[in-house]
């Protein structure tokens, strides 16, 4: 449905995204995790047309984005970063001002906008200024504007942002059963997120594709050991060695924090080494302060991928 | 096409669910309104002046006497009045970010910039029509030429054609309505004082040059009941120039 191929944007010396290249199939949620400023935006505006690329292509659905923009802008539905309202307008002014611009014929436009209020939840509001409607309600006018066409592809960019637990909970609903009917991508820098909502996570960093899998293939990637995590108040130089020393024990990490130093201590899969570790901590009067198992989760993938390339900050 | 006029029933819907169409077209009205008095009492004491000396009723020209000066009146106004009406235009979509909204839809930027265009001039037009009690009045009391007033009519409106050009390129500039309606009233005026100073220059080969450039020269026949392609031409052409570097402008902006 969509081929994106080395993709480049810059801006004078500064490079947004670099040799971008990624394939999303007809039906499938797609999620580009990343932390603010990676790239994300600046890749969806790219492919919905609204600024051009440096080099590299893109096709959606068959058109390319840059030979045959009206194509492919039929055919996609964008929600940026900030939805993009009239607030003097009605919920149902604003929709029917976006299904003519969205080219929809005139006899079908009451029923687009009939179904687009619907699927959003928005009948209730929809002789209210938007202008008056709460943040979530706004973010969901938002949605049902990329919608109303029944696009093959929907572009949504970071659509939970600002939203409270509850909202984000009914906007991931709506945004899972969207899946199948549409193709979707999404960003966010929230990795539940990522993991509730996407069958496929592409985690960008600085521009640059790190990983692209589905969430629990990345979990299961970094699943290869245990961690766990030691805090110790007075460790010896010796300390590291010592632990290396556990049975079990394949690699500690050290790294000094605020209150302390750090030790990661990596583990066969399987074993539980805490008892051992905590005994030799104790033993040896290095003013044990924290001990606890690391937890692998896509949050771990993701600070692994995206501080691999981090300068290392030391204190 | 259909999506030019779908942006421009949107703009209309904009300047009269919110006061700025009101205020504007109040303001004009109420000031033309009273300069017209104005003239019109100056006019009618003259008249008086010349029965008194010629004890006869004077043939005086209404045309000459009450609408050229009404129409440079209603000029300026509009030069004060008209970058209020199209300031927010494109600054406004910049500064909430609709333009996203705008350039992923399947809509070119010309029928973004002639929906635009037109519902500001469809606002103008209203306003300029407010004016009509003026003629109406003039012609059911007095006796005037019709046709000189309506070329007078189509010279200020063409005129505010190019203010609103002029106006929708200075918002296409900045996300700031301030700084847009000053850019465009700035530009204007420019455009207004090349005349000024081509007066001042009439010895050398510059000067005619200069007053060639200015937008009152070409008003002036219009007024007058003067219909020259030549100021046509002119005007038109400025019309041409602001939108197209409004395009030009909007474009530049996406490869930012």
């Amino acid at each position: 449905m969509i081929q994106v191929q080395n993709l480049t944007k810059r801006y004078g010396d500064h490079t947004a995204i670099e040799d971008v290249t990624f394939n999303v199939e007809k039906g499938e949620v797609l999620a580009f995790l990343g932390p603010n400023g990676a790239g994300k935006t600046t890749t969806m505006r790219i492919l919905t047309g609204f600024m051009p690329a440096t080099s590299g292509t893109a096709t959606i659905a068959g058109h390319d984005i840059f030979d045959e923009p009206y194509e492919v802008k039929k055919r996609i539905g964008y929600l940026p970063e900030s939805p993009p309202l009239y607030t003097e307008m009605t919920v149902t002014e604003y929709l029917r001002f976006i299904a003519k611009i969205k080219g929809i014929e005139r006899k079908q436009r009451a029923q687009a906008l009939t179904r687009a209020l619907e699927r959003c939840v928005l009948t209730e509001v929809r002789g209210r200024l938007i202008g008056n409607l709460s943040r979530g309600y706004r973010q969901r006018v938002g949605l049902a504007q990329a919608l109303i066409h029944d696009p093959e592809v929907l572009i949504l960019d970071e659509p939970t942002t600002g939203l409270d637990p509850k909202q984000i909970i009914e906007m991931r609903q709506v945004i899972k059963e969207l899946a199948g009917r549409h193709t979707v991508i999404l960003s966010t820098h929230i990795l539940p997120e990522a993991t509730a909502v996407c069958q496929r996570v592409i985690i960008i960093h600085e521009g640059r594709i790190v990983a692209v899998d589905t969430p629990d293939q990345l979990s299961a990637q970094l699943r290869q050991s245990e961690k766990i995590h030691l805090t110790l108040k007075t460790p010896q130089p010796e300390t590291a060695d010592v632990l290396k020393a556990v049975p079990g024990v394949l690699s500690v990490f050290h790294e000094p924090s605020s209150d302390g130093q750090v030790f990661i201590v990596e583990c066969e899969l399987g074993r539980d080494l805490r008892t051992e570790l905590a005994s030799q901590a104790v033993h040896h009067r290095w003013g044990l302060l924290e001990l606890r198992a690391v937890t692998l989760s896509l949050e771990d993938v993701f600070l692994k991928l995206t501080q691999e390339e981090a300068p290392e900050i030391t204190a | 096409m259909r999506s030019a006029f779908a942006i421009m029933e949107k703009e209309l819907r904009v300047y009269f669910t919110s006061p700025i169409a009101y205020v504007v077209t109040a303001v004009f009205v109420l000031i033309t309104g009273y300069l017209f008095y104005s003239i019109v009492l100056f006019a009618s004491s003259q008249s008086l002046q010349m029965m008194r000396v010629q004890g006869a009723l004077p043939q005086i020209n209404l045309n000459d006497l009450i609408f050229r000066p009404t129409f440079h009146n209603m000029a300026v106004i509009l030069m004060l009045t008209l970058p209020l009406l199209t300031m927010r235009l494109l600054a406004e979509e910049k500064k909430i970010k609709t333009i996203e909204l705008l350039l992923t839809s399947p809509v070119s930027l010309i029928a973004i910039i002639m929906g635009k265009y037109l519902a500001a001039m469809a606002v103008f037009t209203i306003m300029l029509l407010f004016t009509a009690y003026m003629p109406l009045l003039m012609g059911t009391y007095g006796s005037i030429q019709w046709m000189p007033i309506l070329t007078g009519y189509f010279g200020v409106w063409l005129l505010g054609g190019v203010f609103i050009a002029v106006g929708l390129f200075a918002s296409a500039l900045t996300e700031n309505q301030i700084i847009a309606s000053f850019v465009g009233f700035g530009i204007v005026l420019i455009l207004w004082l090349i005349g000024w100073i081509a007066q001042g220059m009439s010895d050398s080969p510059l000067g005619p040059m200069l007053a060639y450039l200015s937008i009152g020269e070409h008003t002036e026949n219009f007024i007058k009941g003067l219909t020259d392609t030549q100021d046509l031409v002119y005007q038109a052409s400025l019309i041409v120039v602001g939108l197209f570097l409004t395009h030009r402008v909007l474009e530049s902006q996406r490869w930012k």
